[in-house]
């Protein structure tokens, strides 16, 4: 039951990295980001495939991190261009491109078969603790730095601005600013953040293969983000535990209902959740924590 | 420091929006800009402050060209613009409506924000300070802390032109700065602009309310169906016939 609990906080932490670089994105500068979950997985592959090769696992998602920023860059750009609306297309056949990607250079990716014996971090680091909570400790480091950081971000000049793209882009630029340096900017860190989660999940799995990289994921961290709350770092951190809860917890229906079967299970679960959004969304329009129209 | 668009030209396809459109307006001078509905002055707006490219012609200010320029880049050389609808950040409080507006601030970039922290504190309290006399000037301080979105129409105006001054412009372009708003609130409106004027700001209004607008500006040009009828002082051009037909034109 340990080990349980340990692997739902150590899944529910990779998401609240995601809800956190998301958050940024729309949340606070109103860039609708469907393909979050390419940024994933750009930084998995690329922490994976650094981490085979025996190089420090430091390296590792340093290059995650930086990789996954460098592919945010052109989308960036193109959301200079693009409205709303066709961003969200541009950027779900983004992070599916990125898949297929994967999937057919399989001289790179060994493509549908995946990577495996990914080192985990405590082969790494040569710690006498177990992986899972190396992982565990470390995603809480890193969530809490993330957390600060766009805590301070988000209350500087900064953030007013980007708040303020949010509301209304050409009003901005009718005060002498470009809003496009602060969009791209802003994809960048979090497809950053999308990076480093990608990351750690890939080394703590120690497998990945490309159909890990749905864009199930990137509604996922959606309904999170929305859940909690648009725009409040602290509704990306309740919002996450939220999703998680309702994951998991659905998993013991089982217990209550037992004549349905496993495999619709799966289904009920992801009911459930929808659920859950329906009705917050009806009761708490806002999320949990109230969304930037509430401050 | 003075504006100058020269025989500009707007397609809409096949509607001509503008027809060859010159206005000159001097630094620090208070011009009135009038015509009918869709006679094309906002067309104007939208193409001089860069949001739209003109087919012909061409726009300088200060003696430089804008043509190529982008809409920040014109904004940054002094020639600010206002909405007619009232575009504020509706989620932000009206303090930081304005605060935003702020030109060249230390703390948009990320760099600063993390690493050089006291030149944003300083840079901020300076803002502050400006903040607050407009808030005063536009007697908008107890509303301050409000959402802008949840003020009244005669009040986003009113944030609309203090957004536009905190951006440090020579001359504004303002876009119908009475529309919707009560005859008490026109008065004071025209105030400000007057004494924005006296302290040598420059102004293109395009406006509606003739009355006011005639009271408030030393020299109109009046414009119909995408080219300029008449030019002069106010007096001149209400009583001129031709501006009188393309008020009276669709009526009598």
């Amino acid at each position: 039951m340990e080990n349980y609990l340990l692997a739902v906080a150590i899944i529910g932490l990779i998401y609240m990295l995601l809800t956190l670089g998301l958050n940024l994105q729309y949340g606070f500068t109103g860039l609708i980001n469907f393909g979050h979950v390419g940024f994933f997985a750009v930084g998995a592959y690329t922490s994976a495939l650094l981490g085979i090769q025996g190089l420090p696992l430091v390296i590792g998602f340093a290059a995650a991190m930086v990789t996954a920023a460098l592919t945010a860059y052109p989308i960036g750009l193109l959301s200079l261009r693009l409205r709303v609306e066709y961003l969200a297309i541009v950027t779900l056949g983004f992070s599916e491109a990125i898949r297929l990607v994967i999937i057919n250079e399989g001289w790179l990716t060994k493509g549908v078969q995946g990577i495996t014996n990914i080192p985990t971090l405590n082969q790494a680091s040569g710690l006498g603790i177990s992986a899972s909570l190396l992982t565990f400790i470390l995603l809480i480091l890193a969530n809490g730095l993330a957390i600060l950081g766009i805590r301070r971000l988000t209350k500087s000049p900064f953030g007013r601005v980007i708040e303020a793209i949010r509301d209304d882009e050409d009003a901005v630029r009718a005060l002498g600013k470009d809003p496009g340096r602060f969009k791209v900017r802003v994809f960048m860190i979090g497809a950053s953040l999308a990076g480093l989660a990608g990351a750690f999940y890939a080394h703590y799995i120690a497998y990945i293969v490309p159909d890990q990289f749905l864009p199930l994921l990137t509604f996922y961290i959606w309904v999170a983000m929305i859940m909690g709350g648009a725009g409040k770092v602290s509704g990306a951190v309740v919002g996450t535990g939220t999703l998680v809860l309702f994951l998991e917890g659905s998993r013991f229906l089982r217990d209550v209902v037992p004549w349905v079967s496993a495999v619709e299970m799966a289904s009920v679960r992801l009911g459930v959740v929808g659920l859950a959004l329906v009705l917050l969304m009806l009761y708490r329009p806002g999320g949990i924590m109230g969304d930037y129209t509430s401050r | 420091m003075s504006l100058k668009i020269e025989r500009v030209t707007k397609l809409f396809g096949g509607f001509l929006a503008l027809d060859e459109v010159s206005i000159e307006v001097p630094a620090g001078a208070l011009y009135g800009l009038i015509g009918p509905n869709g006679a094309g002055k906002s067309t104007l707006f939208t193409v001089v402050s860069g949001f739209q490219s003109a087919n012909k012609g061409e726009v300088t200010f200060d003696g430089a060209a804008l043509d190529r320029l982008s809409v920040p880049a014109r904004v940054r050389r002094g020639l600010g613009r206002t909405f007619q609808v009232p575009r504020e950040f509706r989620h932000l409080s009206v303090r930081e409506n304005l605060t935003v507006a702020a030109p060249m601030q230390a703390g948009e970039n990320i760099f600063n924000v993390f690493f050089r922290r006291g030149r944003i504190r300083d840079q901020e309290a300076a803002i502050a300070r400006e903040v607050e006399d407009i808030l005063t000037f536009l007697k908008l301080d107890e509303v301050a802390e409000r959402p802008a979105g949840k003020l009244s129409g005669g009040q986003k105006k009113l944030l609309e032109l203090g957004r536009a001054l905190m951006a440090k412009p020579r001359m504004i372009l303002l876009d119908e700065p009475f529309a919707g708003v009560n005859p008490v609130l026109v008065e004071k409106i025209s105030r400000h602009i007057q004494e924005l004027h006296a302290r040598g700001m420059g102004f293109l209004v395009v406006e509606h309310n003739l009355q006011a607008l005639s009271a408030l500006a030393e020299f109109l040009y009046a414009m119909d169906r995408g080219r300029i009828l008449a030019a002069g002082e106010p007096e001149e051009v209400l009583g001129d016939p031709k501006v009188r037909e393309a008020y009276m034109g669709g009526i009598a």
